[in-house]
């Protein structure tokens, strides 16, 4: 039983870190704003969302498993908001 | 493998740390000294330090880079009225800033053998405190005088920028920057204040066992207040509004009174036999409320429009 935990932490978390470095190297990369955005918040969405589905057959109780979706629920609350907030700023800015 | 992972982090905390010194404009080196303050809350939280990884990320990255954003956003438009330091000048803060890192550099690599700790006293009489948390206990009960100064100091930090203030706006309200509100901002500052100020009681409420405490409580209140500010759902209160003032000081008043309540125990700050958890519990909740306003009224800034 534990194995198959922590396989699947493995899996997952690894899954995630791919997401991460994907995200900081199309934040790096990408010509424009937008699409580094865009990077950002797979990233952001993805990333953290396998990292805590990894994380969560290692949760001590089923409240600590809890408090981590929260956590990626609440990232991702800020991200998308953020994200939409940048978005209009260069809409503006750029006059499109 | 941890290795690996501690030497990356001390790394790139360097590495940031000089690009803060070095970027070229002011908002690179803020949006820097932000991302510094939550890579040095990983660092503490690797040494185990949780309660001051969580201050750190709270105060030293979130506040302090709001504040030095918001101090940046209204310099901006001045045109600098100061002349540049002179060489002579430029060198001997160099050779000071120097200095100041080689005796703390000193001090934390050379440590005596063994380190001096307090450690185990600070364990030994927690049960007399009925806290759980040797952080708290330290904060609330041993070193409660430091705790109490830190809380006016921050309040003398919020009369020096009341003190910014124009003669015309004093007594007035602070101005939130001109963003017309967005509606995603809008959504956030309607949708997280709940679960925000549900997380800030908790802290304030774990501290007593576990990493928190009224100072971390105190900022994610800030900092949900802030967003209802600037989302314009609530307005921002004049500085000369009675319940403010209440507010700021109520925290310190009370800690003050109950110390001097402590003199009849046999030593200001002392707390009665059996009373100490009840009284510190009260202590915190004043304190939170005057944290997270003077915190909040920090961020806001000097009145920008007349008192009405």
């Amino acid at each position: 039983m534990t194995i198959a935990a922590d396989l699947v932490t493995i899996i997952a978390v690894t899954a995630g870190a791919v997401f991460f470095l994907a995200g900081a190297m199309g934040l790096l990369r990408f010509p424009d704003t937008l699409s580094r955005l865009h990077a950002l918040s797979k990233a952001d969405n993805l990333g953290l969302g396998l990292i805590v589905l990894g994380l969560l057959p290692q949760a001590n109780s089923v409240f600590a498993g809890l408090k981590l979706i929260f956590i990626w629920m609440l990232a991702q609350l800020s991200a998308a908001t953020v994200s939409r907030l940048i978005a209009t700023a260069i809409a503006k800015d750029t006059g499109s | 493998m941890s290795t690996l992972f501690d030497f990356g982090l001390a790394s790139s905390l360097v590495a940031l740390a000089l690009y803060v010194g070095w970027a070229r404009d002011e908002q690179s080196s803020i949006v820097g000294f932000i991302a510094l303050g939550l890579l040095l809350s990983l660092g503490w939280t690797r040494l185990r330090s949780i309660d001051v990884a969580l201050t750190e990320a709270a105060i030293g990255s979130g506040v302090t880079g709001l504040l030095l954003l918001r101090t940046q956003t209204s310099l901006r438009n001045d045109k600098p009225t100061g002349q540049e330091f002179g060489v002579l000048a430029k060198v001997s803060i160099g050779i000071l800033c120097a200095g100041l890192s080689a005796a703390v550099a000193y001090v934390v690599l050379i440590p005596p053998d063994p380190a001096p700790t307090l450690a185990p006293q600070a364990l030994g009489s927690i049960d007399v405190t009925g806290l759980g948390n040797p952080v708290t206990a330290v904060l609330m009960a041993y070193r409660a005088i430091d705790t109490l100064l830190e809380k006016v100091v921050l309040i003398l930090a919020l009369v020096g920028v009341w003190s910014l203030t124009s003669n015309s706006h004093w007594g007035g309200a602070p101005a939130v920057p001109a963003i017309g509100t967005p509606q995603p901002l809008v959504f956030l500052g309607r949708s997280l204040p709940p679960i925000g100020v549900l997380i800030a009681v908790y802290l304030l409420w774990v501290g007593a066992d576990a990493p928190g405490g009224a100072f971390q409580g105190g900022a994610v209140l800030a900092a949900m207040w802030l967003l209802a500010m600037f989302s314009g759902l609530q307005p921002i209160p004049q500085t000369q509004s009675v319940n403010v003032r209440l507010l700021l000081v109520g925290g310190p008043v009370i800690f003050l009174v109950t110390g001097f309540l402590g003199v009849g125990c046999g030593a200001f700050l002392a707390y009665p036999d059996g009373f100490a958890k009840p009284l510190i519990i009260v202590i915190e909740v004043a304190l939170i409320l005057s944290i997270a306003v003077t915190l909040g009224m920090l961020v806001a800034g000097p009145a920008k429009r007349g008192p009405g």
